[in-house]
C-alpha cells in the first residue's frame, strides 16, 4: 500500500455526506415517491391465520368498489416461468405469490387489490373478507420434531468444535451452565417494501428498495422467464434495511404481478403490519452455555449449543454458534445448532445474523462464570483472549482486541467497577450497574465490479451497482475513488444504486465497503493504467518512456515515479491522444490465498453503565463506550454512525424488541411500531464510541473491514450483565424488562 | 370511474403557495394528499397509524403527524413541509445542523426529524437541555440509530437560531455537501 493510499486525501476525512443536502430537503427520492403517469395503487389482503388454506374472497365486494379496477388473486394472478418454491441457489428463500390458496403464516399475501387511489385499494382489500380453512398452527420454539440442520446462516457448518470437550469439562476447576433466550426480532426498517413496476413488453423498470440489485434482478428474471437484461431496478436511496431487503420479498413481487395483470404502472407498499410475516424475521433462540475454567480463569471447555425455530417451507437458521468459534481460546469448543419447524414466515438474516443472539448469550455466560471465580470480567476476558482463531488455529488478519479493551476501559472507568453487585447508587437512590463485552463481527467479501471513466474535462466517472441503505456508500465510495484517481472529490461523478451498473455485490454482512470500494478501487488503477499506457508510449510526453518507474495520479496529472517535477495532465494525455475519455473496469473480492491462511474479524470492547429504579424496576442506560477496530476507517464520521446504530440495536435486543406471539392463533400480537417496541430517542443515552487504529495488510489492498453490525454484538451482553451488576439479579431472558427484575 | 360526482374541495396553503384540489374520497389523509395528489413527497410514511413520525408536518406552526389528519378538516390551512424549509439553496439551520451532525443514515426518517425539530425550537420547551431534547424528539422512530447525532444537531441548530448577534440563515447546499 502506498503512503498516499493510507494517509488519501480524501479517504480518512470525515466528510460530511454526499447525499446529506437531498435528503435533507425532502428532494432524496425513495421506491415510493415514484409515481409514473397513469400509475394505479395496489394493496394486498393477508392471511388472518397461520395454518391452512382460503376458501373464499369476496371479489365481487372488491370489485364493486368505486374506483377498484382489478382484484389480484390465485385464481388470476399472472403465471411464473417457475415456481416460487424453487430453490436454484441457496439464497433463493420460498416466495408467497399467490400461485396457490394455502397459507403457510400468518400476514401471508392472499391477494392484491388495485384501484384508482389508495383508498380505494385499502377498501377494497377490506371488503375481500375472507374465509379459511384453518388448521391447528405450531408456532413454539421447540414446539415440534426437533432436527440438525445441515448448515446454518449463510451456509456455514452446523456443528464445528476442538479439543475433548468432555476432557475439558472435567479437567475444569469451575463449571457453569445456563440457557438464555432470545426473543423473535422483526427489521422494521423505516421504509416499508415498496415496489414502482411498470412493464414495457417484456421490459421491466421498477423503483424497489435492495440491499443487493443484481441478486435481485437475478431472481426477477428467473420468476418472469425474461433475460436479466430486461429488469431494471433503480434504487438510489433506501430507507433502512438490516437484512430484510436483502432479497427481494414476496410483497415487493406482488406489486411487479399486478402491473402486469393490469397493464399499467402499480405501486403497491407494504403496510406496517404487514410486515410481521413475509418480509423475514430474526427468530427466537434458547441457547444453553457450558463453560469449564481453571482457577485462574483459563477455559478448559466451551460448548454452546442453540436451539431456533424456522418456518416450516423453507430453511433459514440463526447462526448463534458462531461467535464461540471465533472468539475466545478454550482447550475445547463444542458449538451445535437444532432447529424445530414453526407455521412462521421463513426467517432470515437480520443484522449480525447469529452474531447478535450469540453474543449476548456467551457474553453473560462469561460474566456468570467471572462471579463464580472471582475474577474481574474484563480479566476474565483477557486471560482467554485468542491470539489465533480458536478452532482452525489460523493467525488474525489483525486485531487489536486488546487495545479495545485497554482504550474503552481506560475512558469508561472501569477499573473502579466493584466485583460484587448493587454495590453503586447514584444521587436519586437508583441503582447502578457496570458490565462490558466483547464485540466481533466476521470481515466478509462478496464479489463486485466497478467501472471508472477518466474524461479529457479532468473529471471522472465512477459506476457500480452498489446500494447505499445509510451506511454512506455516496461518500466513501467517492472518497475511494477520488483518492484512487489522485482528483478531488468534486471532480468524481458517482453513480450507484441502479441494476444496470456493473454488479456491486451486496449491502449486508458488513461486506458492503469492503467489496464495492475494493472493486472501485480497482477499477480507477486500471482506468489510470490505460492512461499511464498512452502517455509513456508518447514521443510527445514528458511521461514518454517512464514505463519502468511508473506513475502516480496526483491533482488531476499523473507524474513520473522517480521524477514528480515530470508530469502532465489526465486532460493533456487524453487530448493529444484524441480521445474522450479512457474506461476500465475493477473487480472487488477476497483473495482466496489470504483468506485461507489468515483468519479475518473486526473487534471491539463495549462498557455500559444502567441505572435500575430499585423500587419499580425501571432500567436505563446511561452510558455506552465502544472502542472498535475494523481495519482502515474511510470515513469516521460515518462510521461512528455506524457503531452508533449498532450500540443502539443492543440496547434494542437487551431491552426492548420482542415479537410477542399468540401460540393459539400463531399471529404476531403486537405488529406495530407502538407496541413492538425498538428505543426512541430518550431510551438513548450518552454514546461514544472510539475508533481504535488498526492496520490490515492482508483483508483487502485497501485494509477496509466492515463496521454495519458490530455495534450490537457486545453491546447487548454488557447491558445484560451492567443489570445484573446493578440488581444481583440475572435474567436470562431477553429482552430484559421490568417484569423479569420484579418478580 | 365511478367515484361521486362532487367531490370535496379544499384549498391549503402549502410551503407559503396557495394549493385547491378536490378531493374524490374523504378518507384521504392529510399525508397523502401530499404525497400522491401534491407531488410532495418529502413527508414519509413509515406505519400510517402516528406510530413513527416520519409524517411530521407543521400544521399552522404546530408538528403533526400528517398520517392522522384527515385532508377534509383541514381546509384553509397552511402546511410547512421538509420542501418548504431551506430558502433556495441555502438550508434551514435545522438542517444544515442534521447534514453537519450527522443525524441521518438512510434519510427516511429525516423529513419527519427535521420538521420535528423546527417545531420542538419553535415550541420552546426544550431550549438547550439534551435530555428534553431527546424527549421531546421521541415521538420520531430512527431505526437506523442517528439518535446521538439528531440530538446534537437539535442542539446546535437552536444555538444557531437564538444566537443574538448571528442572523439566521444557513449553509449554502454547496458548502453543506
Ligand atoms: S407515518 Fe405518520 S406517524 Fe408513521
Ligand atoms: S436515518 Fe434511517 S430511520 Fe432514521
Amino acid at each position: 500500500m502506498s503512503e498516499r493510499m493510507r494517509h488519501g486525501a480524501s479517504i480518512g476525512q470525515p466528510l460530511t455526506r454526499r447525499d446529506g443536502p437531498a435528503k435533507v430537503t425532502g428532494a432524496a427520492r425513495y421506491s415510493a415517491d415514484f409515481h409514473p403517469a397513469g400509475m394505479l395503487h395496489a394493496v394486498m389482503a393477508v392471511s388472518a391465520i397461520a395454518r391452512g388454506r382460503v376458501v373464499h374472497l369476496d371479489v365481487a365486494a372488491a370489485e364493486a368498489h368505486p374506483g377498484v379496477v382489478a382484484v389480484m388473486t390465485p385464481e388470476n394472478a399472472p403465471t411464473l416461468a417457475k415456481s416460487p418454491d424453487e430453490k436454484d441457489n441457496p439464497f433463493a428463500f420460498r416466495l408467497d405469490l399467490l400461485q396457490n390458496s394455502g397459507v403457510r403464516y400468518a400476514n401471508q399475501p392472499i391477494g392484491v387489490v388495485i384501484a384508482d387511489t389508495l383508498e380505494a385499494a385499502t377498501e377494497g382489500a377490506a371488503l375481500l373478507s375472507p374465509r379459511y380453512e384453518a388448521e391447528a398452527p405450531g408456532v413454539e420454539l421447540g414446539g415440534g420434531e426437533i432436527f440438525v440442520p445441515d448448515s446454518v446462516g449463510a451456509g456455514t457448518p452446523t456443528e464445528q468444535g476442538a479439543g475433548d470437550i468432555e476432557a475439558g469439562f472435567a479437567s475444569a476447576a469451575t463449571r457453569m451452565e445456563a440457557t438464555y433466550e432470545t426473543a423473535a426480532q422483526y427489521h422494521n426498517a423505516l421504509e416499508p417494501h415498496t415496489s414502482v413496476a411498470q412493464w414495457d413488453g417484456d421490459r421491466l423498470t421498477l423503483h424497489t428498495p435492495t440491499q443487493a440489485l443484481w441478486i435481485a434482478k437475478g431472481r426477477l428474471a428467473g420468476l418472469f422467464g425474461i433475460p436479466e437484461g430486461n429488469v431494471h431496478i433503480v434504487s438510489h436511496y433506501l430507507g433502512g434495511g438490516f437484512g430484510s431487503k436483502g432479497f427481494i420479498s414476496s410483497p415487493q413481487i406482488l406489486g411487479i404481478m399486478a402491473a402486469r395483470l393490469v397493464g399499467r404502472p402499480v405501486k403497491l407498499v407494504t403496510r406496517r403490519e404487514q410486515m410481521f410475516g413475509p418480509v423475514g424475521h430474526r427468530a427466537s433462540t434458547r441457547q444453553t452455555l457450558k463453560l469449564g475454567a481453571k482457577a485462574d480463569g483459563t477455559l478448559t471447555a466451551l460448548d454452546h449449543h442453540t436451539l431456533t425455530l424456522t418456518s416450516r417451507h423453507d430453511d433459514f437458521v440463526e447462526a448463534c454458534g458462531l461467535i464461540a468459534r471465533h472468539l475466545y481460546a478454550s482447550e475445547a469448543i463444542s458449538t451445535t445448532h437444532a432447529v424445530s419447524r414453526a407455521d412462521i414466515g421463513t426467517p432470515i438474516f437480520m443484522r449480525a445474523p447469529g452474531e447478535a443472539p450469540g453474543s449476548v448469550a456467551v457474553e453473560s455466560a462469561l460474566d456468570e462464570l467471572a462471579l463464580a471465580l472471582d475474577m474481574d470480567p474484563l480479566d476474565l476476558r483477557l486471560k482467554n483472549y485468542a491470539e489465533v482463531e480458536p478452532i482452525t488455529h489460523r493467525p488474525f488478519s489483525s486485531k487489536a482486541l486488546r487495545e479495545c479493551y485497554a482504550q474503552g476501559a481506560e475512558r469508561f472507568g472501569w477499573g473502579k467497577r466493584p466485583k460484587q453487585p448493587r454495590q453503586m447508587r447514584d444521587e436519586d437512590g437508583l441503582l447502578v450497574g457496570w458490565g462490558m463485552g466483547t464485540a466481533t463481527y466476521p470481515a466478509g467479501m462478496m464479489q463486485g465490479e466497478a467501472r471508472a471513466t477518466i474524461r479529457a474535462d479532468g473529471t471522472a466517472l465512477v459506476e457500480t451497482a452498489a446500494q447505499d441503505m445509510g451506511q454512506g456508500a455516496w461518500t466513501v465510495l467517492a472518497q475511494i475513488a477520488a483518492d484512487g484517481l489522485g482528483l478531488d472529490g468534486d471532480r468524481v461523478e458517482l453513480r450507484i444504486g441502479d441494476s444496470d451498473l456493473p454488479n456491486g455485490g451486496l449491502a449486508g454482512g458488513s461486506t458492503g465497503t469492503a467489496t464495492s470500494g475494493s472493486a472501485v478501487h480497482a477499477a480507477t488503477q486500471a482506468a489510470l493504467a490505460q492512461l499511464e499506457d498512452l502517455a509513456v508510449n508518447d514521443r510527445a510526453s514528458p511521461l514518454y518512456g517512464a514505463g519502468n518507474a511508473g506513475t502516480v495520479a496526483e491533482n488531476g496529472r499523473l507524474a513520473r515515479r522517480d521524477d514528480p517535477t515530470r508530469s502532465e495532465s489526465f486532460s493533456e494525455i487524453l487530448a493529444r491522444a484524441g480521445k474522450d475519455s479512457v474506461e476500465a473496469k475493477g473487480t472487488g473480492a477476497g483473495e482466496p490465498a489470504s483468506r485461507k491462511t489468515y483468519a479475518m474479524h473486526a473487534h471491539g470492547a463495549v462498557y455500559a453503565e444502567v441505572k435500575v429504579d430499585p423500587d419499580l424496576g425501571q432500567i436505563r442506560v446511561t452510558r455506552l463506550v465502544g472502542a472498535f477496530a475494523a481495519g482502515r476507517i474511510v470515513n469516521p464520521r460515518l462510521v461512528r454512525s455506524q457503531y452508533y446504530g449498532g450500540m443502539i440495536w443492543g440496547v434494542s435486543l437487551a431491552l426492548h424488541e420482542h415479537a410477542v406471539l399468540d401460540t393459539r392463533s400463531g399471529r404476531v400480537m403486537n405488529p406495530n411500531l407502538a407496541e413492538y417496541h425498538v428505543p426512541v430517542n430518550a431510551d438513548v443515552p450518552s454514546l461514544e464510541a472510539i475508533l481504535v487504529e488498526e492496520h490490515d495488510p492482508h483483508v483487502n489492498p485497501l485494509g477496509i473491514k466492515g463496521v454495519g453490525e458490530i455495534g450490537i454484538t457486545g453491546t447487548a451482553g454488557a447491558i445484560a450483565n451492567a443489570v445484573w451488576h446493578a440488581t444481583g439479579t440475572r435474567v436470562r431472558d431477553f429482552p430484559i424488562t421490568l417484569d423479569k427484575l420484579l418478580g | 370511474m365511478s367515484f361521486p360526482e362532487t367531490g370535496f374541495p379544499i384549498t391549503l396553503t402549502v410551503n407559503g403557495e396557495s394549493r385547491s384540489l378536490v378531493l374524490e374520497d374523504a378518507r384521504v389523509t392529510l399525508l397523502d394528499a401530499l404525497r400522491e395528489r401534491l407531488d410532495l413527497t418529502g413527508s414519509k410514511k413509515g406505519c400510517d397509524r402516528g406510530q413513527c413520525g416520519a409524517c411530521t408536518v407543521l400544521l399552522d406552526g404546530v408538528r403533526i403527524n400528517a398520517c392522522l389528519a384527515l385532508a377534509v378538516s383541514h381546509d384553509g390551512a397552511s402546511i410547512t413541509t421538509i420542501e418548504g424549509l431551506a430558502d433556495g439553496d441555502v438550508l434551514h439551520p435545522v438542517q444544515a445542523a442534521f447534514v453537519d451532525h450527522d443525524g441521518f443514515q438512510c434519510g427516511f426518517c429525516t423529513p419527519g426529524q427535521i420538521m420535528s425539530a423546527v417545531g420542538l425550537i419553535r415550541e420552546g420547551q426544550a431550549g438547550d437541555d439534551p435530555e428534553r431534547v431527546r424527549e421531546g424528539m421521541s415521538g420520531n422512530l430512527c431505526r437506523c440509530g442517528a439518535y446521538a447525532g439528531i440530538t446534537e444537531a437539535v442542539l446546535a441548530a437552536h444555538a444557531a437560531m437564538h444566537a443574538p448577534d448571528v442572523l439566521p440563515g444557513g449553509h449554502l447546499i454547496e458548502d453543506a455537501a
